[in-house]
């Protein structure tokens, strides 16, 4: 019973493909064939993605990370903020506490953004399943481009944010407890 | 093909874990484990709903909708989609490649992957609350133009 609760979207669809298998055949069976294809090819690249995923999790050492990231850390700072980014896992706003840390830590601005920037589009398991999914040259492609992007963003948010902004930025960063 | 790569890496790298600490490499298959047994039920739900979705649409409509000749302001519809919406990378990959397959465009595609990642709507209060208002709205913002961008490169490489 729990099964059929969790699984409560797939289910229903595979209830209107069968009602749609019978009252337009021909339509239906297209919808299983696309359906077929798409779930051997998608679910297949998951289970190494996520194993590359915990196993970088368990040996990624943050902590130790983030004191080479402060305001004169230079390229090797970015370098290490991209790659933090990049070695997360999970939805973005799961990057917005660990950024809070990284600040209250003594991270740079510019590094913190680029933390973000990284997090967001530039993750290495989903750049992997990008890659299964849609081609090397799809996912290469985006991911320089977005990589070039982030340092892009994150130096012209640097120039708009002024000291009162970093200030605020900080005061939040101190203010949130936890972690 | 690339699969079988990513099978071989993923052993790889549990022997090579295995080998170092044994603790850590249960530790890293636990974590494994539990995103994925919570991705599964939206991953098949979707996925199956895609494949419904997509094949009783017909790919003339889909390439009206947000094909390569959709243009501009097929890629703002595509755009507005990813930023206001909160879906997993995982299940957005297989969401566009089945777009992709059925008559969408590139650009189009590409501009929703991205803004999809990078601009969250949703999350825009709490994304306030850990950097400040100015903050949050310069990156979104930033990262909803540079979405565009991004697209275009794409449209230029991607045959």
């Amino acid at each position: 019973m729990k099964l059929v609760k969790r699984y409560w979207m797939f289910l229903a669809v595979l209830l209107m493909d069968a009602v749609l298998v019978l009252a337009r055949p021909q339509l239906g069976q297209e919808v299983v064939r696309f359906t077929v294809a798409n779930f051997r090819e998608m679910l297949l690249l998951l289970p190494p993605v996520f194993i590359l995923l915990g196993l970088m999790e368990v040996w990624v050492p943050r902590e130790t990370m983030t004191k080479y990231m402060g305001a004169d850390s230079g390229a090797k700072g970015a370098a290490l903020a991209v790659f933090m980014g990049a070695a997360a896992a999970g939805p973005l706003y799961g990057a917005f506490p660990i950024a809070v840390a990284l600040t209250r830590k003594g991270a740079s601005l510019h590094n913190v953004l680029l933390f973000i920037g990284s997090w967001s589009t530039l993750k290495i398991p989903m750049f992997l399943f990008e890659t299964g999914a849609l081609g090397a040259r799809w996912s290469l492609t985006r991911w320089s481009a977005s990589l070039v992007g982030i340092f892009v963003i994150a130096t012209i948010m640097e120039k708009l944010l002024h000291r009162t902004d970093r200030e605020q930025i900080k005061a939040l960063a101190e203010g949130m407890s936890g972690d | 093909m690339f699969s079988y790569i990513l099978y071989g890496a993923a052993g790889l790298g549990l022997l090579i874990s295995y080998l170092k600490d044994k603790k850590k490499t249960k530790m890293a298959l636990m974590k494994a484990w539990k995103p994925f047994n919570n991705l599964l039920p939206d991953f098949a739900g979707i996925l199956a709903l895609v494949g419904l979705a997509l094949t009783v649409i017909s790919p003339e409509i889909i390439s009206r909708i947000v094909g390569a000749e959709s243009g501009f302001l097929g890629m703002i519809s595509a755009s507005l989609v990813g930023a206001i919406t909160l879906i997993p990378g995982f299940i957005s990959f297989p969401m566009a490649y089945s777009l992709l397959e059925r008559g969408a465009g590139v650009m189009q595609v590409s501009v929703f992957v991205s803004t999809l990642m990078m601009v969250g709507f949703v999350t825009l209060p709490l994304e306030k609350k850990h950097f400040g208002a100015k903050a949050a709205y310069l990156r979104n913002g930033l990262s909803y133009a540079f979405s565009f961008v991004v697209a275009l490169i794409m449209g230029v490489v991607i045959r």
